[in-house]
This record gives C-alpha cells, sequence and structure tokens, in this order.
C-alpha cells in the first residue's frame, strides 16, 4: 500500500503530470509599486501555456517587478504591494486566502546568479523544496531528483557525486542545478530572470535549449536583456517601458517588424 | 547607448546600392547605344566595365555579412540589411543583361540589321525610368513609389512581345535573316530581365519598408 502511494507521489512529480496540471497566467491591469515608485501602471498581458513568453526592456521598465508579481515575491520587498488580478486556472492568486507558498510551489523561478544553497550536496538541493513540503520517501526523493535532475539536462554530469556541494559544479551547472531545484515541486510555470546573463556562451545556449525542451510542458516566462536570446528562446514577447506594456505579439513579428516605433527603437539598439 | 558606427555602416550599405543601380543602369544604356550605333568598341567597354560591378556586388554583401555577425540587427536594420543582400543580386544581373546586349552587338558586327530600331529603345527607356523611380523609393524609404515603378514592367513585357512576333514575321518572311533577328530577339529578352530584376528590387524596397513579403506584377 505504501509503495502505490510512493508511486503515485513518484507519478505527480513526472512530466506527464505536469503536462495535465499546467495552464497559463492572465495579467489584468496590474499595478506595482515600491513605496511611492508606481513601477508597473496596468499591465494586461496573456502568457501563454506550454510557450515561452520573453520580457524585454531598458533597466529599470519593470520587468523584473512583472515577474515577482506573477509568483507573488513582489509583496516580499518591505514597502512593496500590487493591484489589479493575476489568474492561473480562472482563480485571481491574489484573492483573499490564497497562500503565497503555495502559488510560489506552482510558478517557481529562476534568477540572474546561479544561487544554490551553499551548504548542500547536489542531491539535497534538489530534494529541499519536496522535503519543505514534508516528503520523507527516500525513494520518492530519489526518484524526483533524478526525473529533475534528468528534466534540466544536468543527470549525466552530476549522477556520479550527488553528494558533492552544488557550490562545486561550473557556472553553467549550478543555474541547471537550481533549474531542477525549481522543477522538483511540479511547477507549472517556470519564471527566468535573466538566467543566462552570468552564463559564458556554451552556458548560454544549454539554458536555451533546456527552456525550449522543458517549454514542451510547463510554461516559461523569461527575463532578459539579450535580444538575441529572445529572438531564439521565446513564442511570444512583451516589450516594457516606464512601467507599460508597450507592444506584445509574436517574437518574430516583435524583432522583424514591431508595430510601435518605441519597440522598434529599443530592439535595433537606438536607445534603453 | 548609440550606433553611431552602425548607424554610418548602414548609411554607407545605402548610398552604394544607389550607386550600384545607377552604374547598372549606365551599363544598359551604353550597350543599348552601341547596338544603336553599331558601334563594337563601345561594346567591348560595357563587357569590361561589368567586371566593376561585380566587385561591388561582393564587397556590398560582405558588408552585410560583417553587420550581421557584429551588429545583430533587429526589426528595420535587419530588413534593410537583408534587403540590400538581395537587391545587389538583381542590380548584378541587371548588369549582367547589359553585358549580354553587349555580346550580342560583337556577333552582330557590322551586318545590317533587319529591321529599324524602334521597341528596343523604347523599352530601354522604360527600364531608366522604373530604375530612377526604384532607386528614389529605396533612397526615401516609399513603398508606394516603388510599387507604382514595378508597374512599369507589364509596358516592357508588352514591347518584348511586340519585338517577338515582328522578328518572328521578318524570319518566316526571309529566313536568311533568322540569324540577325535571333540576335535583336536575344537584346530584347535581356531588357525583359532586367524588368523583372527590377520588379524584385521593388519587392525588396516593400519588405524593407513595410515588413510585408509580397510580389509585385502577378
Amino acid at each position: 500500500m505504501q509503495q502505490v502511494m510512493e508511486a503515485s507521489r513518484v507519478e505527480r512529480h513526472s512530466a506527464a503530470a505536469l503536462i495535465d496540471r499546467t495552464t497559463g497566467i492572465q495579467a489584468e491591469d496590474v499595478h506595482a509599486w515600491f513605496d511611492r515608485l508606481h513601477a508597473l501602471r496596468g499591465i494586461s498581458m496573456t502568457v501563454a501555456e506550454r510557450k515561452i513568453t520573453a520580457v524585454i526592456g531598458p533597466s529599470g521598465c519593470g520587468k523584473s517587478t512583472f515577474l515577482r508579481c506573477l509568483n507573488r515575491m513582489h509583496e516580499l520587498v518591505p514597502g512593496a504591494r500590487v493591484n489589479g488580478k493575476v489568474v492561473m486556472d480562472g482563480q485571481d492568486i491574489y484573492r483573499p486566502g490564497v497562500d503565497p507558498v503555495q502559488v510560489r510551489r506552482r510558478v517557481g523561478m529562476v534568477f540572474q546568479k546561479p544561487n544554490p544553497f551553499p551548504t548542500m550536496s547536489i542531491y539535497d538541493n534538489v530534494a529541499a523544496g519536496l522535503k519543505l513540503a514534508g516528503e520523507r520517501s527516500r525513494r520518492v526523493l530519489d526518484q524526483v531528483v533524478e526525473q529533475s535532475l534528468h528534466a534540466a539536462a544536468l543527470w549525466d554530469e552530476v549522477k556520479d557525486r550527488l553528494n558533492k556541494p552544488g557550490t562545486s559544479l561550473s557556472g553553467g551547472q549550478q543555474q541547471r542545478l537550481c533549474i531542477a531545484r525549481a522543477l522538483a515541486v511540479s511547477p507549472e510555470v517556470l519564471l527566468m530572470d535573466e538566467p543566462a546573463s552570468a552564463l559564458d556562451p556554451a552556458s548560454t545556449l544549454r539554458i536555451e535549449e533546456l527552456a525550449r525542451e522543458l517549454a514542451k510542458d510547463i510554461t516559461i516566462v523569461i527575463v532578459t536583456h539579450n535580444m538575441q536570446q529572445a529572438a531564439r528562446v521565446s513564442d511570444f514577447t512583451g516589450f516594457f517601458l516606464d512601467g507599460e506594456l508597450i507592444e506584445f505579439g509574436v517574437t518574430n513579428d516583435i524583432f522583424t517588424r514591431p508595430k510601435d516605433r518605441r519597440t522598434e527603437d529599443y530592439i535595433t539598439g537606438r536607445f534603453g | 547607448m548609440t550606433r553611431e558606427g552602425f548607424e554610418r555602416d548602414l548609411q554607407g550599405l545605402k548610398d552604394d546600392v544607389v550607386r550600384m543601380g545607377v552604374q547598372a543602369g549606365e551599363l544598359i544604356h551604353r550597350a543599348v547605344d552601341a547596338l544603336k550605333a553599331r558601334d563594337v568598341a563601345m561594346a567591348e567597354q560595357v563587357i569590361a566595365e561589368d567586371n566593376a560591378i561585380d566587385a561591388l556586388h561582393f564587397d556590398l554583401e560582405q558588408r552585410c555579412m560583417r553587420l550581421l555577425a557584429t551588429q545583430q540587427p533587429m526589426a528595420g536594420d535587419l530588413r534593410t540589411i537583408a534587403s540590400v543582400f538581395a537587391i545587389t543580386i538583381d542590380l548584378e544581373r541587371m548588369a549582367d543583361h547589359a553585358e549580354g546586349i553587349s555580346r550580342a552587338v560583337r556577333r552582330l558586327g557590322s551586318e545590317p540589321l533587319v529591321k529599324p530600331l524602334v521597341d528596343i529603345p523604347k523599352m530601354e527607356t522604360h527600364i531608366q525610368e522604373m530604375l530612377r523611380d526604384t532607386l528614389e523609393a529605396f533612397r526615401g524609404q516609399n513603398a508606394e513609389l516603388a510599387i507604382r515603378a514595378a508597374a512599369k514592367d507589364d509596358a516592357i513585357d508588352q514591347l518584348r512581345n511586340r519585338v517577338f512576333h515582328d522578328l518572328l514575321d521578318i524570319m518566316i518572311k526571309d529566313p536568311q535573316t533568322i540569324h540577325r533577328a535571333l540576335e535583336l530577339l536575344i537584346v530584347a529578352r535581356h531588357l525583359e530581365r532586367a524588368g523583372d530584376h527590377l520588379t524584385n528590387v521593388g519587392e525588396r524596397i516593400v519588405y524593407m519598408v513595410t515588413g510585408e513579403m509580397r510580389e509585385l506584377n502577378v
């Protein structure tokens, strides 16, 4: 009986299970503030399910703030607040009674600088989220760690040294470890905030390939300063400027024939 | 962030496309003049000068490649560079047609023409008008002018058909003229193809300006 239950928990964490539970996100008139600074000014944008949506724009345009509104991380900053709706599965994640921790479990995040837990092994880094959620079965943990490292295209490189510190890996590997850590709790959405900006070109391409692979199962939103990266990796692109969404469209159109002059000026490097 | 160097390189590309177009047009004009004047020496000169256009074509292509590799152009810049890449191919082909006409002049030597030259010079005049408007459309980023210029290709095609039928009549009546009549037919064919290449250039200008890929004169 215990084995059956464990099997179902493993299944819940597998990629196949992810497909059934994935969903897109609808941001509706989202405003965000840092104290009196009005950082987002009424963003309405749909993030398509199991697609990659890139958010581009100059520094300070609100793109990272927008990303952090999608998993209720913005409110963790003292003095920060959010107004508007972010709808997943027909439910506003900001409605009263919603547990932000549960939201962050459904909507994972990867940051600019790889940040593996410094005192933990590779294995424990990946297993951390599940352990925190109460998972104790070694069998379940082993399987989820392996699946997540496979999904993050890291398994073959680390399978013989799972007990080594996460920080012993190269920068690119550390970032994939962080992606594996995020995947271990079976998120429906993965937010990537400049995930490759600290990596060399080869590691950058691996992260991009990985993002494309993951997007078969989960929804991805990526913030990037690298125009070519946005053009290469994403299906849809939104251009932010001064806290507003200036233009949103199919990536190919945005980068070959944007409609708004400000988008054209930004992506052709004439300002920003 | 400014991109002065890039802007300068891009403007240099555009200027040289216009220069290349003007040179290709001059070669066509002189090739037809050589035919009118039966001037083989002038035809030889046109054949020799085609090399300069070939060189300019390779130079422009290399500069496009360098900008693609080093500047990662996007949006309007990307469309401009992609269009220059394609336009230079068509202009180079246009110059090849001037060379083709000149070779026909060389083969004809001093043999008498089978008929007075009426429609062939008209074709050339249309091409020069079409070229002038097309280059102006390129310079001024004017898609509408490019479309209007491309529409002139129909008149060139009609003239070519008339030349064909006239020459066919002559050849049927007197088979002794076939060799010389065919040379004029080849000249008309070269001019008609030059018009087709200019239509292609017009299509690239429309894409460069609007982002829309469409065929003109279908």
